[in-house]
């Protein structure tokens, strides 16, 4: 059942709006940019794409245009936060944090410089543009980062969150954000914090743990199975009930939720629009084989690249819809001690 | 150490010469002991780092963190022997740590990180990046009304990474006048001499064309040098690049312009030879004492 606490949008299941979540970065940045003067923001010639457009329009001053130039823009962004400024820098996620890897290790992450990098056009969903332009490896090489806080944020409403909250905390923070329309389902008042994993739906039969957009296909797939689910003799018969976590946070990830559903459950599903290698599901399956074996089943990009297509289409091709999440659920379920 | 005159008097010359010559001895014994670093490059810039240190920057040793200090960023890491031996004998901490150089748990990193060492500015080594970061620190100075300067030093060689020059069309597009970046033309790299392994000239035009402010200098001329920071200083309209034509391994003899000798420290040997030559200023001085 639908958690009340977490005051989830009243049309969840009834043709919510639409919106991308990099509507979310742009819109946080201006708020992040009239609490705070040492916030700037730095784009890579993708003003518009990447929302940043309307912190250039809130505060010209504050917006450095970059040109094509990722690398510079990391290293600029980090000499600027050595001189006491909040950088914030824009690009598609397959250029940044893709193309300047290095420079982020070293001088946003060794350095741990106060440097918040948005990455836009994260995930398949990106469509038409093809496999160059979908970043997929972005949460495994941002994870691995010492320092870094990686945020995926659900909806608009938490990608504005996330772009708030990581303006005021101290220290690197990867954003993912996508470019296609996703269901906007949390509401300004659900509840977010930078490491603490909100469980949407409570449920003692199997947990799926989320992380994005994608996180609305496991809630519906949790009401199709709580509807319909049975999974044969095995399970007597009775309905299935899932627990849904939203998991915005990879790192630092919340052992402590991702844990108590293991044990709850005892069985786990992670859904991320990403590598399953190194990404939420690498980082759920290092947690639960570290602290609590479990059987696992990981939705997401099965180590492989994307291609053309409308992003719907490119979602039901790679298997990142809730009807495939439902048949994961049963996978696991049959793998349950 | 405040705001030095235009002029520099010869005496203050010859004094700042003196200074080099000791900062390169204490240099080859540091790397010696070490028993791993890299040699030519700061031999090669010692003569600008002891003007840098003992002349042309605004800056507090006892303070490393003084807000208004003038930003020195090493973008050619590797190079950060020379840097910590000025800076030891600034004041910045003691002579006896250059001893401690590249061993564990020490402040004088193989590579300078910024969080151990006060006073290194940024972290470096992996080359280009220092570039970028000086152009974020002039930009965000800029922003603020700040008067302090920076200054960049890079190598020769680290210009062939992608981001210097996407760096540099930004400092020029941005006419970031506050910041000065000083080129040390040595020639050399690892894998051999500058212009057999990829090739450069001509450097000045392609700064130039970029739209800076163009100076070529001896950088073992420490009046040139500092002249040189006195120009770029009173360009107000574009940001300025010193190409310091030095010599690698300079002032001793079997290092000088050999690439052999970019990333390897003296043994014992070599050591007591060095310091023979730099005490004797190349067997000019004909008895030694020390």
């Amino acid at each position: 059942m639908i958690s009340k606490t977490v005051k989830l949008s009243s049309s969840l299941f009834n043709n919510p709006p639409q919106k991308p979540t990099r509507q979310g970065y742009g819109e946080g940045l201006v708020e992040a940019g009239a609490a705070d003067e040492s916030v700037v923001v730095l784009c890579t010639d993708l003003t518009e794409s990447t929302r940043s457009n309307l912190f250039k329009e809130a505060y010209p001053k504050r917006f450095v245009q970059m040109g094509i130039s990722e690398q510079a823009m990391a290293g600029i962004a980090a000499g600027m936060a050595l001189t006491g400024k909040t950088p914030f820098i824009s690009s598609y996620a397959a250029f940044s944090p893709g193309r300047n890897w290095e420079q982020i290790r070293t001088l946003i992450g060794l350095q741990n410089t106060n440097v918040k990098i948005g990455g836009a056009h994260a995930g398949i969903s990106v469509g038409p543009d093809g496999a160059t332009h979908q970043a997929l490896e972005d949460i495994a090489t941002m994870r691995v980062i010492p320092n870094m806080t990686v945020l995926v944020p659900c909806d608009v409403h938490e990608a504005r969150k996330a772009t708030v909250a990581a303006a005021l905390m101290t220290g690197p923070v990867y954003l993912r954000f996508a470019r296609a329309n996703s269901s906007v389902f949390t509401t300004t008042q659900t509840p977010f914090t930078i490491g603490k994993a909100e469980v949407y739906r409570d449920g003692t039969d199997v947990a799926i743990i989320a992380a994005g957009p994608i996180l609305y296909e496991a809630l519906k797939a949790a009401e199709a199975l709580s509807k319909s689910g049975r999974v044969g003799s095995a399970f007597g018969g009775k309905r299935i009930e899932v627990r849904v976590i939203n998991c915005h946070t990879i790192k630092p990830l919340d052992k402590k939720t991702i844990l108590a559903a293991a044990k709850d459950c005892g069985a786990i599903v992670t859904c991320e629009e990403a590598q399953i290698i190194g990404g939420l599901g690498g980082a759920v399956a290092e947690c639960l084989a570290e602290h609590h074996p479990t059987p696992i089943e990981r939705i997401g990009m099965q180590d492989c690249y994307g291609e053309s297509g409308e992003p719907a289409e490119l979602l039901e091709h790679f298997g990142l819809t809730a009807p495939h999440i439902v048949k994961a659920v049963q996978r696991v379920l049959r793998r349950k001690k | 150490m405040t705001s030095q005159p235009l002029h520099i008097h010869d005496d203050k010359i010859a004094h700042l010469e003196e200074k080099a010559n000791e900062i390169r001895r204490d240099l080859v014994k540091m790397l010696e002991h070490a028993g791993s670093g890299h040699s030519a490059g700061p031999l090669g810039m010692a003569d600008i780092f002891t003007a840098l240190y003992f002349h042309v920057l605004n800056h507090r040793p006892k303070q490393p963190n003084w807000k208004d200090r003038d930003r020195l960023i090493l973008s050619n890491g590797h190079i950060c022997p020379i840097r910590y031996v000025c800076m030891a004998h600034a004041g910045y901490f003691p002579k006896k740590e250059l001893m401690t150089l590249r061993r564990l748990g020490t402040r004088l990193q193989g590579h300078p990180e910024k969080d151990r060492l006060p006073g290194v500015e940024t972290t470096s080594g992996p080359l280009g990046e220092g570039l970028a970061q000086a152009a974020g620190m002039a930009y965000a100075a800029r922003m603020n009304d700040d008067t302090w300067r920076v200054f960049c030093v890079t190598g020769d060689g680290e210009l062939q990474e992608g981001i210097c020059w996407e760096s540099l069309l930004f400092i020029a597009k941005e006419k970031l006048a506050n910041l000065t970046i000083i080129v040390d033309r040595n020639q050399i790299q690892i894998d051999g001499f500058v212009e057999d392994v990829t090739g450069e000239e001509p450097l000045r035009d392609k700064f130039e064309s970029f739209g800076f402010h163009v100076i070529e200098i001896d950088g073992h001329n420490i009046e040139q040098f500092v002249d040189a920071t006195e120009e770029a200083r009173a360009v107000y309209k574009k940001p300025s690049v010193i190409i310091a034509n030095t010599i690698p391994g300079k002032g001793v003899d079997f290092m000088e312009k050999k690439f052999e000798w970019h990333g390897k420290p003296p043994n014992p040997k070599e050591a007591r030879s060095a310091l023979a030559q730099l005490r004797t200023l190349g067997g000019t001085i004909q008895s030694e004492h020390e």
